[in-house]
């Protein structure tokens, strides 16, 4: 009673909030465009009630200003063919208006192998950029401003190499690792539960991910070690609610694993970024993308004890789906493009890859890639849903939708928990070893399978209005085998021009280094890339020490 | 009826890991009675050979999505005749129309593309086993 005055001059939590909210926003930078509808309607910067954009858990976005401060990074996803090849492709992307830069490997570099071994024969630059050494990664940002762009690797099971290679090229080209900004996937525990791109067993595989993460973050303040990827869980069949959680889990696998190296949850907690995939089932998509900032910033604070904010902060870059293309019709594809996109941007993601309409039958024609690009900036500079920071919170339907995700998420965690006798991280093991996620996984693609069979779910193109499915296939990109030629002979040429006694003493370096688990990985394998050292080899030294993954064939 | 059930050796031959359609085919396939063997990834044209010839397969179906089927696809048959087996090689996944063209005229019994619907596949399988 005696508190009534002093009360009655607090502003109340609400207004709290908002003063809040007000004082972020007014710092935050703005975007020189009008904020108005195509009518001249002027709009506010967020609608609705606290918590606002920028305000804890997140549900309605990192930023308080939402899209008014700066748009969505458009990151084209690129890589084919040589190093030469892929870097003309990235600075035709540069030139129409990306923004960042994101390489994909072909299967030989994702699998640790080089262009020369039997297992890369036909796969050689097909479905990614070959990469065997240091002299390949030189070709493929030359002439590229690696202190002016942010570059996204998507490289798993040798992503230390990469990363190494990339650390290389920088002091080449005079730049600093300080100034050197971008993302390495180095997701290893979805690859064993879904995209199969695994080397090692998943334990030496965590230990070399925590070096790299205690290696970016006493080097790399600009870079993000690991980008918890749901993209390929959900490629790979599961459902949204899946994709949302195993995805997380595996990001509190992370947490749990660099912890117990004895990292400070707050520092490198700032630095993990999150990788979904954005599916046409609109709704859902939206709920899935709120539903995952809400999770992670609650079990950063309360689970893991984050104290930085900034720290339980789920930032993520988003693909469309790759899996609803459509072979029949393909053209088609660029709606489904569209609607997936503008789901992303509804969702609030920080980065975006728009597929192009021609990859359920090949890589992606640079005709068919700068349409993809062209659609995402229809949705930032046309649609106008970038003026105001999470347009769709508080409407009942979304804000269910993204309550629903989480409760189902939730119910995996616990069986995860349980199955890992209070760790996460080893529930995460046990699923893997146990089939549990690969199950679910393919259990989930097959539903999704039958429904379409049976016609209960209707796929255009595929199962109804199929008119027009005879056209002739657009231009599709080829690449000839050639490619493979070039490359093993340019392989041949550097492994004949360097110091071959540099080299092995680097490879042993490394192998004794892998069996000291104290011992960071990082100096060592920067020091074999410098010396010309192949990927493979670098793999190989690795593989002594720590074993190679075999997978149960379980269908 | 034991005897008739179809054998079929199913396999991802090489590096590439895309594994969702060959699982869905799979179970397809069992559903529709036949007998599945699904070796696993990261299988090599001998491996393939091996298994098909203990397993006493009907028919071996590979899926490729990296678009290395041109090369791997040949490889694979070039495998087969050199064990000697009559064994029809089937190929779905990424195979642009153009290709699949060409793969049946170098042997590969039926190419079944990003388009196959349940029907089409298990009619494939049959077709080639049996010619019905």
């Amino acid at each position: 009673m005696s508190n009534d005055d002093s009360s009655h001059a607090d502003p109340s939590p609400a207004d709290r909030a908002r003063e809040r909210w007000q004082a972020a926003y007014d710092r935050s930078a703005r975007r020189d465009v009008p904020f108005e509808t195509m009518s001249g309607v002027p709009v506010e910067p967020v609608y609705g009630d606290a918590p606002y954009p920028g305000q804890y858990p997140f549900t309605r976005g990192l930023h308080a200003g939402g899209y008014r401060s700066r748009l969505w990074t458009m990151r084209m996803f690129a890589g084919f063919g040589t190093a030469e090849d892929t870097n003309l492709r990235f600075k035709e992307l540069l030139r129409a208006g990306g923004t960042g830069l994101s390489t994909a490997f072909d299967m030989p570099t994702l699998m640790g192998r080089d262009s020369d071994s039997p297992w890369a024969l036909g796969e050689v630059g097909r479905a990614g950029v070959a990469v065997d050494t240091l002299a390949d990664m030189e070709d493929l940002f030359a002439g590229i401003d690696l202190g002016g762009v942010s570059t996204s690797m998507t490289i798993n099971g040798p992503a230390a190499t990469l990363l190494a290679m990339y650390v290389a090229v920088g002091e080449n080209h005079g730049v600093a690792r300080v100034e050197l900004a971008g993302t390495i996937q180095n997701d290893i525990l979805k690859e064993y539960q879904a995209q199969k791109e695994y080397i090692y067993p998943p334990r030496p595989s965590m230990r070399i991910i925590t070096d790299m993460v205690r290696f970016t973050t006493a080097e790399m303040p600009k870079w993000h070690p690991v980008s918890i990827s749901g993209y390929h869980i959900r490629e790979a069949g599961s459902t949204a609610a899946q994709e949302l959680a195993f995805t997380l889990a595996n990001g509190f696998a992370y947490v749990e694993a660099a912890i117990a190296a004895g990292q400070d949850v707050d520092e490198f907690g700032r630095r993990l970024s999150f990788f979904f995939n954005s599916h046409v089932d609109f709704f859902e998509e939206i709920g899935k993308f709120r539903a995952a900032r809400r999770i992670w910033a609650r079990w950063m604070k309360e689970r893991y004890g984050a104290t930085d904010e900034r720290a339980t902060m789920c930032r993520f870059h988003t693909q469309t789906a790759g899996v609803s293309l459509t072979a029949q019709q393909p053209e088609v594809n660029i709606a489904r493009v569209a609607t997936q996109a503008l789901a992303a941007a509804l969702g609030g993601t920080q980065s975006l890859h728009t597929d192009s309409f021609d990859e359920a039958l090949a890589l992606p024609s640079e005709k068919a890639a700068r349409i993809a690009l062209r659609t995402q900036q229809v949705v930032a500079h046309e649609t106008g849903v970038a003026n105001v920071a999470d347009p769709l919170g508080g409407a009942p339907y979304v804000e269910w939708m993204t309550d629903e995700m989480e409760r189902r998420a939730e119910a995996i965690f616990e069986h995860l928990d349980e199955m890992g006798d209070g760790s996460i991280l080893e529930g995460v093991y046990a699923g893997i070893d146990n089939g549990y996620f690969v199950g679910e996984i393919a259990d989930s693609a097959y539903r999704f399978e039958r429904e379409v069979n049976s016609g209960r779910r209707i796929v255009v193109g595929v199962n109804a209005f199929t008119d027009g499915n005879d056209d002739s296939e657009p231009n599709l990109l080829r690449i000839d085998q050639a490619t493979e030629d070039y490359q093993r002979k340019r392989l041949d040429g550097v492994k004949h021009r360097r110091d071959q006694e540099r080299v092995g003493a680097a490879l042993a370096r490394i192998a004794a280094d892998a069996a000291e688990p104290a011992t960071n990985l990082m100096p060592a394998i920067i020091d074999a890339v410098k010396a010309h050292a192949t990927e493979e080899e670098v793999a190989d030294a690795m593989r002594e020490v720590f074993g190679t993954y075999v997978e149960k064939a379980i269908v | 009826m034991a005897e008739d059930r179809i054998r079929v050796v199913l396999a991802k031959l090489g590096l590439d890991g895309h594994d969702r359609g060959i699982k869905v085919v799979a179970r397809m396939l069992r559903d529709a009675g036949m007998e599945v063997i699904y070796l696993g990834l990261r299988q090599t044209a001998d491996t393939i050979v091996a298994a098909a010839e203990q397993e006493d397969a009907d028919v071996i179906g590979l899926s490729m999505h990296n678009a290395g089927h041109l090369t791997l696809a040949p490889a694979m048959l070039g495998a087969l005749r050199a064990a000697d087996l009559d064994i029809p090689l089937v190929v779905g996944g990424i195979v642009p129309d153009d290709d699949a063209a060409g793969l049946e005229e170098a042997g590969v019994a039926a190419v079944l593309g990003p388009g196959a619907t349940a029907e089409e596949v298990v009619a494939t399988i049959r077709r080639v086993v049996r010619g019905e």
